[in-house]
């Protein structure tokens, strides 16, 4: 078996360490002078932005215009959080930075990013157009750190199918009543000789757990991100509720094992294959199903609290500037072109006639701005096809019922303790009120220690 | 005249390994030297460490995921150790028996070592998949329902113990070496006493190559302990999965856990000096221990 040998790690953090030497307070992003008018200079290093796509390059092509004179320099690939934090240790730090929302609290508990209050006075953003759940995301103790865009959500995907085979309807896994659910899981379910042939509804455990547990009426985290509530009983409940989904099907182990050996992305997905009858999932997975299986089966709802009103999960990126940033003022400017609803507009008309020329589907965009999502919801055309219609309405109105967890400054460790908890659970090494009990304790402890750190400042 | 020719090939020899030793210098033993440091400091990365004094040391024996983690990894390393000498060791005996085809088998053997660990890891997942995969199939035709070897907390080391068997052709090749070098009068001699195969490997094979095979023995142990890769690919992945399973929460996996994802780097620290410690100890014992078993050609007993 190979190895990270303990010395690489060593090296590694000593390396990381050698460079740490040079913190300096050289902090030229705390005296910028933010101004919509003011004509822009220099070079832009954005660290974190990726265009790979159409709508990643027509917005950067809008952005480059609202930029003037600068030259952006793009340092394409995924945030990688060491070298990011390394480099604003070090003091050469990128001028802007695209992560997801869910870093930024740790970012900006550790100094790593600087508050935008006076960035969104002078480039005139105004929050009032982000989707509030995206922007909570983003704000910590109070303060703005980031600029969101995007936004994902989940909607539950079914395959009519096995739905009508087995005499439910979607509006029987939505969520809306458990009861109906675990019902319906036992009889769109198939096994032969002990093996499962057809996953009858998949909760997506562990990460739909915030899902599950805020459908019950329930926050895995206080408002204010500093006191975890994974004990709460409601909590308990709903994960009592999602994993006996996975024991009614001879438990998770089996779920899981089939579920593995499915070609998510390929032609035999799993409701191409007739081998799912419902999950709840992220809305890109719709233009999955939609480019390699356009005839697959399927039904879409939104996820429904008890209440029997949308829900959904929100996730997303969002623009930070770095403490010691060179070019703070280029740096917001290009946050706020990015995000802009008129910059959206024009990727999203660009988007229409390049899916015209494929021959696919537009099925929308959400970009985290509502004026946005307005607009270019409005400019979604029948397909001709009810299924994918369907699923275009279903993510519209879910995004408009988002919720997210606030940010707090132990994001990581707070995400280890309660999926390590559900884990345990899955594994059969714990019940579910003692693994939450556990989960409460550790989690609580990493949010009380980073939060002192941070009230100490 | 000898002294002065010395100390001028001592100069030579200095001077072509003294890359080497500015990389040693900057690359290791400054580093290691720095996590010294670190380890009793509170140092996040991006701020300057704090130091804190033996804090990190009296935390580390309290976490409970410390005391798991070690649990795990000497678990993992009693049975993969043995495994490992057990397969390699046979393999070098076929291979040795073999004759011509040897250099064939050899690197047919060889070739799996070869592969990325992080490919290991995925294709663990797919082989060991309890529904579908290769294992269970095969124990399927023979009437045994096979256990959930990605899940199931129990079976989850013996399932990386098989997986590290793929990468046993690194220590076949040293034991096939060292097979080549037992002389053959020692065998005609024992043929002639009327050894059989087993009797001669016994006596003869396994005293003559005991220097290669403890070689091996504690090469594999460190390798054990600093465990990563295909346990953090196959259960803690980065990418989109969110599942985990604790049986496999190997030492080196919760260190680069506290070190890379909650940026505890003073703790990581006095983590991976305390791996350190272990294995020095370990490697200690398993010197003193074995020290009566194993035969060095040039000493004489």
């Amino acid at each position: 078996m190979r190895r990270v040998s303990g010395i690489g790690l060593l090296v590694a953090a000593g390396l990381l360490t050698a460079c740490a030497q040079g913190t300096g307070d050289d902090d030229t992003s705390a005296d910028a002078s933010y101004d919509s008018e003011a004509e822009l200079s220099g070079t832009l290093e954005v660290m974190g932005f990726g265009t790979e796509d159409d709508v990643a390059q027509n917005r950067l092509a809008e952005a480059e215009k609202a930029l003037g004179d600068v030259e952006v320099d793009l340092v394409e690939g995924d945030l990688d959080i060491q070298q990011f934090l390394a480099s604003v240790a070090d003091g050469s730090p990128p001028d802007l930075v695209y992560a997801e929302r869910n870093q930024i609290g740790t970012f900006a508990s550790r100094g790593a990013v600087v508050p935008l209050a006076d960035c969104l006075e002078g480039e005139g953003i105004d929050t009032g157009i982000f989707n509030e759940a995206a922007l909570g995301q983003v704000t910590f103790d109070d303060e703005v750190y980031g600029v969101p865009e995007f936004n994902v959500v989940q909607i539950v995907q079914a395959n009519q199918q096995l739905l009508d085979q087995a005499g439910v309807s979607v509006e029987d896994v939505n969520g809306a009543d458990w009861d109906a659910v675990t019902a319906a899981n036992k009889k769109l379910m198939k096994t032969d000789g002990g093996k499962l042939t057809v996953i009858g509804f998949d909760s997506k455990m562990p990460e739909f757990l915030p899902l599950w547990a805020k459908a019950n009426g329930a926050d895995l985290i206080s408002e204010d991100g500093r006191t975890a509530q994974l004990d709460d009983p409601a909590v308990v409940e709903a994960l009592e509720f999602a994993v006996g989904i996975y024991d009614d099907q001879g438990g998770f182990s089996k779920v899981k094992a089939f579920r593995d050996s499915a070609d998510f992305f390929g032609e035999g997905n799993q409701f191409a294959s007739g081998t799912l009858g419902a999950m709840p999932m992220e809305q890109w997975y719709v233009n999955v199903l939609n480019d390699v299986s356009p005839d697959a089966p399927m039904a879409f709802d939104t996820v429904r609290t008890r209440e029997g009103d949308p829900i959904a999960w929100a996730s997303g990126s969002a623009w930070a500037i770095p403490r010691g940033s060179d070019n703070p003022e280029a740096a917001c400017r290009m946050a706020r072109a990015m995000t802009q609803t008129d910059t959206w507009v024009a990727a999203a008309e660009k988007r229409i006639e390049l899916r015209e020329k494929e021959g696919g589907l537009f099925t929308g965009l959400l970009t985290g701005n509502v004026e946005a999502d307005e607009v270019i919801e409005g400019m979604v055309e029948p397909s001709g096809d009810a299924k994918w219609d369907q699923a275009v309405e279903k993510t519209y109105e879910a995004n408009g019922a988002t919720f997210a967890m606030p940010a707090n400054p132990a994001g990581e460790e707070f995400e280890a303790a309660w999926q390590d908890a559900v884990n345990r659970v899955l594994n059969g090494q714990q019940e579910p009120q003692e693994a939450m009990a556990q989960a409460q304790e550790e989690a609580q402890s990493a949010l009380d220690e980073a939060w002192s750190e941070w009230d100490d400042k | 005249m000898g002294r002065q020719v010395r100390s001028r090939e001592t100069r030579a020899a200095l001077l072509f390994i003294s890359p080497w030793i500015v990389g040693f210098l900057v690359f290791t033993a400054y580093p290691v030297i720095y996590t010294g440091y670190l380890s009793f400091t509170d140092y996040d990365v991006i701020n300057d460490p704090a130091f804190v004094g033996f804090d990190n040391f009296k935390e580390l024996l309290e976490d409970d995921k410390v005391a798991l983690a070690l649990r795990n990894t000497f678990i993992f390393a009693a049975m993969s150790v043995p495994a490992q000498l057990l397969v390699s060791l046979a393999l070098a005996l076929l291979l040795n028996w073999a004759g011509r085809a040897s250099g064939f088998f050899r690197t047919a053997f060889f070739l799996p070592k070869m592969t990325p660990p992080v490919a290991i890891g995925v294709l663990f997942l797919l082989i060991f998949n309890g529904q579908s995969g290769l294992i269970n199939g095969m124990l399927g035709t023979i009437g045994i329902d096979g256990p959930a070897w990605t899940t199931d907390p129990s079976w989850v080391k013996p399932g990386l113990v098989m997986m590290s068997l793929w990468t046993v052709g690194g220590s076949v090749i040293i034991l096939l070496a060292a097979l080549r070098n037992v002389p053959q009068e020692l065998y005609d001699a024992a043929r002639v006493d009327g050894a059989g195969f087993w009797r001669q490997t016994w006596s003869i094979t396994i005293p003559m190559i005991s220097g290669a095979m403890f070689f091996v023995f504690i090469v594999d142990t460190i390798a054990a302990f600093q465990s990563f890769s295909e346990a953090y690919t196959a259960f803690f992945g980065s990418g989109n999965t969110t599942y985990s399973n604790d049986a496999a929460l190997f030492y080196a996996i919760y260190l680069f856990q506290q070190a890379f994802q909650f940026l505890h780097m003073g703790y990581a620290s006095a983590m991976a000096w305390v791996l350190f410690v272990i294995i020095m100890i370990v490697t200690f014992i398993q010197i003193r221990v074995t020290q009566r078993f194993v035969y060095y050609e040039a000493e004489t007993r």
